[in-house]
């Protein structure tokens, strides 16, 4: 817009003047095509996040009980000062939820990214078959699973246990057998298990990466000799380095809010010993148990501002490993 | 081509015969992950095939059975398994004594009850495989399903299409356009992605219930065609990967944005779309916590979820029933993914080949 307005007084020359007015119209029309495009995010993001989270911090503010609003009591930075420094199962919570996601992340990640590489490699017969049954236990409501692995988790009858005793002779089955949902040194590995269901997104996602691949690269490596390995880790995993990365975003995100399992199984009580009284669970018994709104608004923006921290983070470390095929003007 | 093809001639048939061992290999590590992969699946169904009376039954089998009764003289007997000259045999309790009993053979009625010796308390009962396919129309009934269905159907798709729609578009402007204060925007979206859905619920919920929404499904549909966050970031990756070169081209021979983004992006984005859309059906199907609120107190409305949940309040004893209720409701799911994977299939395979 500046370049604009001193075209005139350019003596430059005629040439240089129109070249920049017309490189301008055409950035103004880029930029009207450009918000075109964006205005159902905008419109959206107005009307159900910007308004609802200045709302909702509003609301941190107040000691605030939906059952009776007209009690609602402005209480300043009171709920805040409790959040961060009085109430020490606010910490806690966030522990057990770093600890929880430290196991299964790293895990779930790497098994889908393990079940897409076996199944884009052209050596598995019947490669259809296997993508649908790996699927399909992602298409089970999430409650259903919940449920179906509490059976076969259960410490005496569970089929996990039967069979690891059958296979090993180890006792695995009753009290002092494996008690994966009732140890607190097992319990984070069992809720890894539920979630092992949920990979089918995720390896979809890498899978539908591997196959942007290009085979020209590959070819040309096998010419130059490379091994199976080598391809993996130089070409394949660069490749997809966007979709790991939009994974591990995701993934890290997902962590904070796990909430369902631990609700469903034993109603939030934190069972065995706290461990899964994570925090999303905290806030929840906060919110819509004891219906502390107010201080449920903190914590709420409090796991707002931890998410967007390590997002942050995670997108600093971005470029030293996620390549993109045409990179950002 | 040619060049390659002789100069691998002379190792064509070691080559051969390694890939076999390797193929059987690898297609062995997926069979196996597999198996391990779904035991909780057939545990599932298995449990959902059950008599009702096999839990608490000790002895019972893990698979669908029930204790094996025969009819003698208009009357059933119960089946035990009597060992008789080493030799286990199935035979029917016809008059229990303490020290000695007398049983039949069931598969020679005619030769009459015999006496054996021995304490009949001491013996198993015998198992037939008896799958109790009642219980899936059982929990049909019992949770009202062709409501639940026909909600959760017509949720799932006005929500998917209106998520594909605007997040493809949304994404690519974020993708191939340049506007001022772009990346703050895309930061700003990103945040919605990482924004724990209870910051915006109370307030949310306050609007749609001063305008009246609250019991019905506009709170949930209505959101969805505002481009979500996730998707958006999805497609704009994949959008980032299609070489800036195609639309160019496309730009030269007089084609306006709206035009590129229909015939060059989105055909070459398939795989993309049918992902977001597959995954936007599934959260769509899997979606609890909002219809939980937002239709409250309207059971006529409500999904799957939401009545599965009730139901296994009200069964919890009904094992048997929770597992049948659960694989009904998966039913459409994979019906829906198998359908889908084809589209997806092709969306690679045309990809792939006008590379």
């Amino acid at each position: 817009m500046a370049l604009a307005s001193d075209v005139n007084s350019a003596a430059a020359g005629q040439t240089v003047a129109s070249r920049r007015r017309k490189l301008s119209r055409m950035e103004k029309s880029e930029i009207r095509w450009g918000l075109l495009f964006l205005s159902p995010w905008m419109i959206g993001f107005i009307a159900f996040y910007l308004l609802p989270m200045i709302a909702s911090f509003g609301f941190s503010l107040f000691n605030f009980n939906p059952a009776v609003p007209e009690q609602a009591r402005f209480i300043g930075l009171n709920n805040w000062q409790r959040a961060l420094f009085q109430d020490s199962e606010v910490w806690l919570s966030l522990v057990r939820t770093f600890h929880f996601a430290a196991i299964s992340l790293p895990i779930s990640l790497a098994f889908s990214l393990f079940l897409a590489i076996l199944l884009n490699s052209e050596h598995v017969l019947g490669k259809n078959v296997y993508r649908t049954l790996f699927y399909m236990p992602s298409m089970i409501p999430l409650v259903a699973t919940v449920l179906i692995w509490n059976g076969v988790l259960n410490e005496q009858t569970g089929w996990i246990n039967v069979i690891i005793e059958r296979l090993t002779g180890i006792q695995a089955t009753g009290t002092q057998g494996l008690r994966w949902l009732a140890d607190p040194n097992l319990v984070y590995y069992a809720y890894t298990m539920f979630g092992l269901w949920g990979v089918g997104n995720a390896m979809i996602i890498f899978l539908a990466g591997l196959q942007g691949v290009p085979t020209e690269l590959y070819e040309a490596s096998q010419i130059d000799g490379a091994g199976y390995f080598r391809r993996l880790f130089s070409i394949t995993i660069p490749l997809i380095s966007p979709v790991i990365f939009y994974q591990l975003v995701l993934g890290v995100i997902y962590s904070l809010q796990y909430f369902l399992a631990p609700f469903v199984l034993n109603q939030g009580t934190g069972f065995p010993e706290g461990m899964t009284r994570f925090f999303m669970v905290y806030f929840y018994k906060q919110s819509f148990t004891f219906f502390n709104m107010g201080y449920g608004a903190t914590l709420a923006w409090m796991m707002f501002v931890i998410a967007l921290v390590l997002t942050a983070v995670l997108f600093g470390t971005a470029r030293y490993w996620v390549y993109y095929a045409s990179e950002e003007r | 081509m040619i060049a390659q093809n002789t100069a691998s001639q002379p190792r064509v048939a070691p080559r051969s015969h390694r890939n076999v061992v390797t193929k059987a290999a690898i297609t062995g590590l997926a069979v196996f992950v597999l198996v391990l992969f779904l035991i909780p699946m057939v545990y599932g169904i298995v449990t959902s095939l059950k008599t009702d009376s096999q839990f608490s039954k000790i002895g019972a089998p893990w698979w669908p059975a029930s204790e094996r009764k025969v009819t003698y003289e208009g009357k059933e007997f119960d089946v035990y398994l009597v060992p008789i000259d080493g030799e286990v045999r199935e035979l029917a309790l016809y008059r229990p004594g303490r020290q000695s009993s007398w049983f039949v053979d069931p598969e020679n009625m005619e030769a009459g009850p015999f006496e054996w010796e021995g304490q009949w308390r001491q013996l198993e009962r015998a198992w037939e495989f008896d799958p109790q396919w009642s219980n899936f129309p059982k929990a049909w009934n019992a949770i009202n399903f062709p409501v639940l269905l026909r909600n959760t159907v017509m949720y799932a798709t006005i929500t998917t299409f209106g998520a594909v729609l605007s997040a493809s578009l949304v994404a690519y402007g974020f993708a191939r356009f340049r506007i001022p204060g772009k990346n703050i925007l895309f930061i700003l979206m990103l945040s919605t992605v990482i924004l724990p859905g209870a910051v915006t619920l109370i307030p949310t919920y306050f609007v749609f219930l001063q305008i009246g929404w609250v019991g019905t499904w506009l709170p949930l549909i209505v959101p969805a065609f505002f481009a979500w966050g996730t998707n958006v970031f999805l497609l704009r990756q994949f959008f980032l990967s299609i070489p800036r070169d195609l639309d160019e081209a496309a730009m030269i021979d007089g084609a306006n944005p709206l035009r590129i983004f229909f015939s060059v992006i989105l055909p070459m984005a398939v795989p993309a779309l049918t992902a977001v859309a597959l995954f936007h059906f599934f959260f769509a199907w899997n979606d609890f916590f909002g219809p939980l609120i937002y239709l409250a107190g309207r059971p006529d409305l409500n999904p799957i979820t939401v009545g599965l949940t009730a139901f296994n309040t009200l069964y919890s004893q009904r094992t048997n029933l929770i597992q049948a209720a659960s694989l009904i409701s998966a039913v459409l799911p994979v019906i829906v993914f198998f359908m889908a994977q084809r589209v997806f299939m092709q969306g690679v395979v045309i990809t792939g080949v006008e590379k």
